[in-house]
């Protein structure tokens, strides 16, 4: 029964950093109806930022929110930079811009930083005052960052008026515009909250599974799975498909077959749950007059 | 009665179709000026072009300021509201939301306020459907809805591309009853475009009716009314 | 058409034709095995078009497709000794069945759900090609070393003999041209204006007696049976099959070559087999340090440069220097 329950814990902890990328993409996909293939590799990138800040001395939290403010200001630059210049062409084509953005983030990682695998420290001691029998003191801290993440994103989003001309231009950019919203400069903050996000799940996982440049490439996925699992317009939804895509992938790896189907696995479990909700779990269906 | 708005020489585009060629035509303040015309004519490219959705060329002068050039999203800081054909409205989002959306711009959060309460006050039934999908709302209702969400601008010109469109003959009555009355206590300044022409002469003092991208008629609107000849030829009654 | 100009039509053809057929005999051997494989990717990528280019499906797991094939391909060839070009109309029949079976789900998602299942369905593909349980048959990590085929006459040109990789890249040559043809015919007429009408406005097609179940798990299948038949033919051609050589990686080198060479273009394969082939090739040399960086520019630069690939920047200035041309261009909508 231990074990069982140690599963599961794990699986939600593994879940809420799935979730935190799952939220970075929904951020995305709110304000630009496009899904970022390049968040794992900017995730990754910020999490080098915040190792290298830590390698000259500074202090954990500090090094944590000047690496949040650096990854806002990177994906700001990245969207105004990169693609502005492609925002009215075919959706294929900023795909392939996103996937060129992967590379690029990839490879001046590994150069910048080399490629052998880096230790990452957790800011949760092991012995802190919320560790519990099932529960380790990072996969608490974890959870609860992610979970003040995503409040801190609902109320954004909710109540303050940015946050609305976020979503308004993210759904209809034209009217956007005419109620006088530089939809422009919206991507741009979007762009720039996704990869905030993404930076707290990157500094959240390294401990776990340590730092390298192909650290997220699996976790993008789950991310993926997470965000339309839960309804790819839903943060909740993407935060309890997270959870979800985590719990089911450690214990179906653990009980049913083994690790080295996880991703067989992961994709049956993806594709049996579209299939049969379309929108995802929670997706709100928008109704539209034909 | 100063000229709000002041438009000549226009030419609009489609991609490299023209649409407009070289009209003008201007907008005294405090006063509404119809823009009538067949399918196809051009009237709601003469309000697009208004806000820069297309390309443009000549001049349009809002207050003595070019417009020309300009991203919509400035035209709109300058007061101008656009009610666009087929309402516009975000449908995705509640109805409240999108009156919220009309007053994005302005900074003055107290008078944001008593402006959404006059707005409900106005139209009960988007006070009934706050919290409602704004899709789910019925025409008539986000008609309402697209006119009060340029009217939380405040704007010093009122654009409406055929707030008829689509609608019953009943409700069309209704929503032009409602645009009087805010005509006659707010004394806004509109340009309103219609294929319904005649309820729009009810409404508008001058009138200018296009053809294939050009201005055929212009004058007061007792006199386009009154013109047998011109009714027959151009608005088909 | 004119009478002169079916003329030049024909007269230029057989000049392409006698070019492409003497290009291997100027050239070294490495050379012409890249040329194979560009061959081999534009008919992967003319697989992917129909179903993303002209249907508007998207799928990012292609690459499932392609060694699906390959490994049909090895597994015929390897233990029941099947001659090469037997395996092919195998593979191909094959995957049209994976294909359509998998066309079933996919009905119900679409865009980014149907991507994301698409991409994960290519992840997991080398994961199942390196399942224990199944090394009897895919010889696991390791994979199938087949033997690359002899020229079955010799023949002598420039000093070059007709080797096996030569030989290979006439068969290529015939193979894609059967493929093209095949595509061609299968999309003109009232199929490939169904498909686009499927792809443009699913609801209008579907108000006018469009049965899209039917034709949207068809293209599924078809789509992969062409890549199925290119993985077989890459699997003859490279005489070698491994897990590793099916990652995600080529499925997304597919979508590249698709949106590079054009959208719902037949032709703009071609340009996509080219671009994958080479390009990374071109980034190496440019940088050790971070090839793929270059590339990574390369494709961005690409994408402001010629946002509808190479054949919308064709076509383009086929219609700036007079010539007016209607067809099935890919439209914004996705």
């Amino acid at each position: 029964m231990d074990a069982f329950i140690h599963q599961v814990v794990a699986g939600l902890a593994a879940g809420s950093i799935y979730a935190a990328v799952g939220l970075a993409l929904v951020m995305i996909y709110q304000s630009t109806h496009h899904l970022n293939f390049a968040q794992g590799e900017m995730a990754m990138f910020s999490t080098f930022i915040a190792w290298a800040l830590l390698e000259k001395g500074w202090p954990y939290w500090a090094a944590f929110f000047v690496t949040i403010a650096a990854s806002f200001i990177l994906g700001f630059v990245v969207q105004r930079i990169f693609l502005r210049p492609v925002e009215k062409a075919p959706v294929l084509t900023n795909v392939i811009v996103f996937i060129g953005l992967l590379v690029i983030f990839n490879s001046v990682a590994g150069w910048i930083f080399d490629y052998t695998i880096k230790p990452f420290q957790s800011p949760f001691p092991k012995d802190a005052w919320f560790t519990t029998r099932f529960f380790s003191a990072h996969e608490v801290g974890s959870m609860g960052v992610t979970f003040l993440v995503l409040l801190a994103l609902f109320l954004f989003f909710r109540f303050t008026p940015v946050g609305l001309a976020m979503r308004a231009a993210a759904q209809n950019p034209d009217s956007a515009r005419l109620v006088g919203i530089r939809v422009s400069m919206m991507l741009a903050v979007g762009w720039g909250l996704a990869a905030a996000i993404g930076s707290v799940a990157g500094m959240m996982i390294a401990p776990v599974v340590f730092l390298d440049p192909n650290m997220m490439s699996g976790i993008l996925l789950y991310g993926f799975a997470a965000a339309l699992f839960g309804g790819i317009d839903n943060p909740w939804g993407a935060v309890l498909g997270g959870l979800i895509v985590g719990v089911l992938e450690n214990l179906l790896g653990a009980y049913v077959i083994g690790t080295e189907l996880k991703l067989s696995v992961a994709l049956v479990m993806i594709v049996g749950v579209l299939t049969l909700k379309p929108s995802g779990l929670f997706g709100k269906v928008v109704v539209t007059r034909v | 009665m100063s000229k709000l708005l002041e438009v000549s020489g226009l030419n609009a585009f489609y991609g490299n179709t023209q649409a407009l060629f070289g009209i003008d035509f201007f907008l005294e303040e405090g006063s509404v000026t119809a823009i009538l015309g067949a399918n196809g004519a051009g009237k709601t490219t003469t309000l697009r072009a208004l806000c820069q959705t297309t390309r443009t060329t000549g001049s349009i002068k809002l207050d003595g300021q070019e417009l020309v050039g300009k991203s919509t999203e400035s035209i709109v800081r300058h007061g101008v509201g656009h009610v666009p054909d087929g309402r516009g409205t975000f449908t995705g989002l509640t109805t409240e939301e999108n009156l919220r959306l009309g007053a994005i711009t302005r900074r003055d959060k107290a008078e944001v306020a008593l402006d959404l309460e006059r707005m409900y006050t106005r139209f009960p039934r988007l006070k009934e459907r706050r919290n409602q999908q704004a899709g789910t709302l019925s025409g008539g209702e986000q008609q309402m809805l697209a006119i009060s969400r340029a009217l939380m601008l405040r704007p010093r010109l009122l654009l409406l591309d055929e707030p008829s469109f689509g609608l019953a003959p009943l409700i069309v009555v209704e929503i032009y009853r409602i645009l009087r009355e805010i005509i006659e206590q707010d004394k806004d300044s509109m340009l309103l475009v219609e294929q319904n022409a005649s309820i729009a002469l009810e409404l508008a003092k001058n009138a200018y009716l296009l053809e294939t991208g050009r201005v055929a008629v212009s004058g007061p609107s007792e006199m386009i009314k009154g013109d047998e000849s011109i009714r027959r030829a151009y608005l088909g009654y | 058409m004119n009478i002169l100009n079916r003329k030049w039509v024909i007269l230029g053809s057989i000049v392409v034709l006698a070019v492409l057929l003497v290009a291997p005999f100027l050239v070294k051997n490495f050379r012409v095995f890249q040329m194979n494989l560009v061959i081999v990717y534009a008919i992967a990528i003319l697989g992917l078009n129909i179903l993303t280019g002209f249907n508007g499906q998207f799928s990012l797991g292609h690459g499932a497709f392609y060694a699906i094939g390959a490994y049909t391909a090895a597994i015929l060839m390897d233990k029941t000794g099947m001659v090469y070009w037997a395996t092919l109309p195998i593979a191909g029949v094959i995957c049209l069945g994976f294909g359509w079976l998998i066309g079933f789900p996919a009905l119900r998602l679409s865009g980014h759900y149907l991507a994301l299942a698409t991409f994960a369905l290519a992840l997991s593909i080398p994961q199942l090609l390196k399942y224990n349980h199944l090394e009897a048959l895919t010889g696991g990590v390791q994979g199938i070393v087949l033997s690359k085929p002899d020229a079955p006459f010799s023949l002598m040109m420039f000093g070059q003999r007709l080797n096996s990789d030569r030989w290979l890249y006439i068969v290529s040559l015939i193979v894609a041209v059967i493929m093209f043809w095949l595509a061609y015919n299968l999309l003109r007429g009232r199929v490939g204006r169904a498909l686009i009408a499927i792809r443009d406005h699913p609801i209008a097609a579907s108000a006018m007696g469009i049965n899209l179940t039917y034709f949207k798990s068809v293209t599924f299948g078809v789509s992969a049976a062409f890549t199925g038949v290119a993985g077989a033919l890459g699997a003859v051609v490279v005489a070698f099959v491994a897990p590793d050589s099916f990652t995600v990686f080529l499925s997304i080198s597919f979508l590249v070559g698709l949106v590079v060479g054009g959208l719902a273009s037949i032709p703009g394969a071609i340009f996509g087999g080219i671009f994958i082939q080479f390009i990374p090739n071109i980034a190496d040399e440019i940088s050790r340090a971070a090839p793929w960086a270059i590339y990574g520019i390369f494709l961005i630069t690409f994408m402001y440069v010629m946002p509808t690939g190479v054949m919308g920047l064709l076509r383009k200035i086929w219609e700036k220097t007079g010539h007016k041309h209607v067809d099935s261009d890919a439209s914004e909508h996705p």
